[in-house]
């Protein structure tokens, strides 16, 4: 197998299958039944490929596998090449990205009436850029399909959205597009620093301290917003809510971790000095994330923003643990994505069950689903369980982890970010027992259909993976385990150096009261880069 | 005693192909009479091909004629290219128009050839004087054919305004060559260039004459704040005129600033470098903001061809081999990203009036699909979003002005390019997401449906071989610095 494209094949065989669908040609029924079935096969096979990739992945080793490169644009002697290649930081991302794009598919079955073919051409150049995004190894390429991304979700919330879709399609544009824009100045300028836009070269180079923060921050604009991290999350709640079903699940789903998937990919490894420095902040905003959205989702009164509101508390989760630059806190960022990812998006499916039989989110509109949708009560109760991170969950271990990392870097942050467990579980289980326990009081609830075969085929591989990764989440772990240490141990490695060297400093400088080896035991986390600016 | 030698014509050879063929054209419309006009036109466009073949024939090598009053080398077949695609897309968009406003007669075709002919000399101009002349057989053919529709108020009132302004700046620049010519003198770009290459300073005399000459040519290319006639001039002009005046003027322009700059001047950098920046941050915050309350696709794409010109004058602000570079990797995918936006422009016609507002373009995501989806792509690559070709004329743009250290202006540059994207996303989301109103004529004329579809595919499709351009470019950039 190692001899074929296969990342290429993952990555582009959407798109072939979109070519497919715009050539279809008859009356409307026809087209939209040919869309369909061409959009759920292709993004099956697309999906297959993907499992192979995961079966043929070596663990061992946080070097990248399935390499392609190939010379695609020579500008003043220096080659920008397509060079794709995943290790375990993106191995389950890009597998998250073709699972959910079936299920978005399956899902949409009878849900979407009108333009058929381009809603299922939407999706797969989606499925393209976000395969892409997570397989790109040079800037350039990972840039175009960053922003590229920006284009059919725009569409989607804007086509086939709700009644304020324009606003929220504008906003969701802009507010990421500002961001983008931002960290491809940062990229431009970490391209005259290693004189390639490779990333594998960037990985590995170490840039002067005061030009980190700079970057650091260039790339923060751009990921922070992708989180979204408080206070430029605003943009969410109102996509989330405007976007239709899948376009939701894709946006909770797979959107979100493209910041978190940066902040590790790029943030940490580049820039280790500058993210100790701004390691307080980070933890000062996701900590109010994760408290400030965690009050707000308790006052929602529209499902779909309670779900997206909860979204921002459980990335502010894992924004936590990837600053905590401990093993165990990345694992279980890690970790807490893909859990995330698929809760999240599992929970936005259930919010489009019931709005596809009455039309509406409100949930004081609903009440006693359980009655007569046992089978649909089943479902969300696992899921709610797991967003609560009940043990033997998929967001158990994430939290655990990230908690149990975290607590070694800073006892106060793991307390405020535990309070979240609490107030989590407030508002899942305040908005469960509003839909789905309690008597059935409105005449129109008692028409409501249970989930038919199809919805069941959506929702049982979401349950499995939640139970599997609760239960034995060792088979994620090893795949991940490799890279996330290859990375944390050289971003400590990185500090401490710059540690050392700014202890020394002060010695040579005729400073007799400290010995340097006392100075290097006492000198806080943070006063590395401040005492060598001086 | 000496003789009068026949100066070195050859480096010249495409534009006197051009001049003479425009003269034949002009003589076999005047004998062939009234319905002449699609004959001259596709003639036109052959000779124009032609000149594009031989001009490629000559390649890059850097030969001097005229005295040394005109220069040929890599830079300018590159900006002649573009110019002379530029007119030949515009002559072929303007045949369908011009017939069904009864406004089509052989002189249009012949005009633009003699427009073209005056921005080829502008291209290659290698002395003060070479570079008025090119500029005013330019500008003197682009009023006549501003107020084309001659029988409609606005396209008279276009041309009126045109001239009036234009000549205006005309002045200011002869002014500032005469100032040149007084303090330095000579009008030779070759010898103000070893003049000032050589650390001499500058007299004051001189920095105002540069001053005024770059006022001259700041309005030439539309940079705010000599930005005022754009709007006016856009809306009122027949659509294809527009869509000529859009690209291959400005083009030549851009070409003639950066030469003026670059070569005799570029040992003043620090002098001139300010202005630029200014015309540039300026032109990009106009063109972005202006551009958002616009009803008029017209002139909604004048202040888009505004910010453009910001964007493109970054690379100017540089002036490195880069800087230049990026200029005219942006100025060949402005080309065919614009000349697109116009041919569907050209296409929106309801019950045979052409219509120019940006809400009869509602729900042409349902009625005409493909038509929908061209403008879409334009309007997401004017945007500068990828994987569409504009997202790579901005990224060669900032690439040199970050290396340069220009971070401030790079920074402008992305936030104006967000702020420009709500207007073109306001296109798409008026085709794709309200609901339809009524739908345009059909068929598309055949050559429009052609030029669409090329140029929506280099638009789409520059991502997968775009070494070609950029090599060229490459190769353009380090020819004006060769010496």
């Amino acid at each position: 197998m190692s001899h074929w494209p296969l990342l290429s094949l993952v990555t582009f065989l959407p798109l072939v299958g979109a070519g497919f669908i715009m050539l279809a040609r008859g009356d409307e029924a026809v087209v939209a039944r040919n869309a369909r079935n061409i959009a759920l096969s292709t993004s099956l096979i697309v999906f297959a490929l993907s499992i192979v990739l995961w079966i043929d992945f070596d663990p061992t080793t946080a070097a990248f596998q399935f390499v392609e490169r190939a010379r695609w644009i020579t500008i003043g002697g220096v080659t920008i090449s397509y060079h794709m290649g995943i290790d375990g930081i993106s191995l389950f991302f890009v597998l998250l990205s073709t699972l959910l794009t079936v299920l978005c598919i399956a899902a949409s079955w009878n849900s979407v009436h009108n333009q058929v073919g381009e809603y299922m051409v939407a999706f797969l150049v989606l499925e393209t850029m976000m395969v892409g995004i997570f397989c790109a190894l040079d800037f350039v390429l990972f840039y175009v399909f960053f922003e590229g991304v920006l284009v059919p979700m725009f569409l989607i919330i804007g086509v086939w959205g709700g009644t304020r879709r324009v606003y929220a399609a504008f906003k969701f544009f802009l507010f990421t597009l500002l961001g983008s824009v931002l960290s491809l100045l940062a990229i431009l300028a970490v391209y005259f620093q290693t004189g390639s836009t490779d990333i594998e070269v960037a990985l590995a180079h170490s840039f002067p301290a005061d030009l980190q923060k700079w970057l650091f921050l260039a790339f923060f604009a751009s990921f922070a917003v992708k989180v979204p991290m408080w206070p430029v999350h605003t943009w969410l709640p109102d996509a989330h809510v405007e976007a239709p079903t899948a376009g939701s699940v894709i946006l909770a789903g797979v959107l979100l971790k493209m910041g978190g998937y940066g902040f590790v990919r790029f943030s940490l490894p580049m820039f280790p000095l500058a993210s100790e420095y701004f390691t307080p902040m980070m933890f000062a905003l996701s900590a109010i994330a994760v408290i400030y959205t965690s009050f707000v989702a308790l006052a929602q009164t529209d499902m779909k923003k309670l779900i997206a509101y909860s979204s921002i508390a459980h990335m502010g989760f894992v924004t936590m643990g990837i600053f905590a630059v401990t093993s165990e806190a990345v694992q279980g960022a890690m970790i807490q994505m893909l859990s995330h990812g698929l809760v999240s998006a599992g929970l936005f499916l259930i919010v489009g069950v019931v709005y596809d039989r009455l039309h509406t989110r409100d949930i004081d509109r609903y009440g006693g689903l359980a009655e007569r949708m046992p089978a649909y009560a089943f479902v969300f109760m696992c899921l709610m369980l797991a967003s609560v991170g009940l043990p033997g969950t998929s967001g158990f271990v994430g939290e655990f982890l990230i908690l149990l990392g975290t607590f070694r870097v800073s006892t106060l942050e793991c307390f405020l970010a535990a309070t979240a467990l609490f107030l989590g579980a407030m508002y899942m289980l305040y908005l469960y027992r509003r839909v789905i326990f309690g008597t059935i009081t409105r005449e129109d609830l008692r028409g409501m259909l249970d989930l038919s075969p199809r919805e069941k085929m959506v929702f049982a591989p979401l349950l499995i993976l939640v139970l599997w990764m609760g239960v034995y989440p060792t088979s994620f772990l090893t795949p991940i385990r490799a890279s996330v240490d290859n990375i944390v141990q050289r971003a400590s490695a990185a500090q401490k150096v710059a540690r050392a060297a700014a202890s020394v400093i002060p010695a040579q400088a005729g400073t007799h009261l400290a010995t340097a080896p006392q100075a290097d035991q006492w000198v806080p986390a943070f006063a590395g880069n401040a005492d060598r600016e001086r | 005693m000496p003789t009068l030698a026949l100066p070195v014509l050859s480096p010249a050879l495409p534009e006197i192909l051009l001049a003479c063929g425009a003269m034949a054209l002009l003589l076999i419309g005047v004998f062939r009479g009234e319905g002449s006009a699609r004959l001259v036109s596709w003639l036109a466009v052959a000779l124009l091909i032609a000149v594009l073949v031989v001009s490629g024939l000559f390649g890059g090598e850097r030969r001097i004629g005229f005295y040394g009053m005109f220069v040929t080398d890599a830079f300018a077949v590159f900006m002649k290219a573009l110019v002379l695609i530029g007119s030949a897309v515009s002559i072929i968009l303007s045949l369908h128009y011009n017939e069904e406003g009864r406004i089509a007669r052989f002189e249009f075709p012949v005009l633009i050839l003699l427009a073209t002919t005056g921005m080829m000399v502008m291209v290659s101009a290698n002395d003060l004087i070479t570079l008025y002349l090119g500029l005013e057989l330019q500008s003197l053919a682009l009023y006549v054919v501003a107020s084309f529709d001659r029988d409609s108020v606005r396209s008279t009132e276009a041309g009126l305004k045109y001239f009036v302004l234009g000549a205006l700046a005309s002045g200011l620049l002869l002014y500032g060559a005469s100032l040149i010519y007084g303090f330095a003198g000579t009008t030779s770009f070759a010898v103000l260039g070893e003049l000032f290459g050589g650390g001499a300073k500058p007299s004051a005399g001189l920095i105002i004459g540069l001053v005024l000459v770059a006022i001259g040519l700041a309005f030439k290319v539309s940079a705010v704040p000599f930005h005022m006639w754009t709007p006016d001039v856009y809306e009122g002009a027949p659509t294809p005129v527009t869509a000529f005046f859009s690209v291959a003027p400005k083009i030549a322009a851009i070409a003639l600033f950066v030469r003026f700059l670059i070569e005799p001047f570029g040992g003043l950098m620090i002098e001139w470098r300010q202005i630029i920046v200014f015309l540039s941050v300026a032109s990009m915050v106009l063109g972005a903001v202006a551009a958002i309350a616009q009803t008029n696709i017209k002139r909604l794409m004048a202040y888009s061809s505004i910010g453009h010109v910001g964007y493109a004058l970054i690379g100017l602000a540089v002036a490195s081999p880069a800087g230049i570079r990026g200029i005219l990797v942006y100025m060949a995918i402005y080309l065919f990203m614009n000349l697109g936006t116009w041919a569907v422009i050209l296409c929106m016609r309801q019950n045979g009036q052409m219509l120019e507002g940006i809400a009869d373009l509602s729900g042409l995501g349902r009625t005409q699909p493909g038509l929908a989806l061209a403008l879409g792509i334009f309007m997401f690559a004017l945007a500068g979003i990828p994987p569409t070709a504009g997202f790579f004329g901005k990224l060669y743009i900032f690439l040199a002005a970050i290396d340069a250290h220009l971070v401030g202006l790079a920074v402008i540059g992305v936030v104006t390019s967000v702020v420009g994207a709500f207007y073109y996303l306001r296109i798409v989301k008026v085709m794709y997401f309200d609901e339809p109103l009524g739908s345009f004529d059909r068929p598309i004329a055949a050559e429009l449906k052609w030029v669409l579809v090329v140029a929506a595919g280099l638009t789409m499709f520059f991502i997968l071989l775009p070494d070609p351009i950029v090599g060229g470019a490459e190769a353009a950039a380090a020819s004006l610095f060769a010496r």
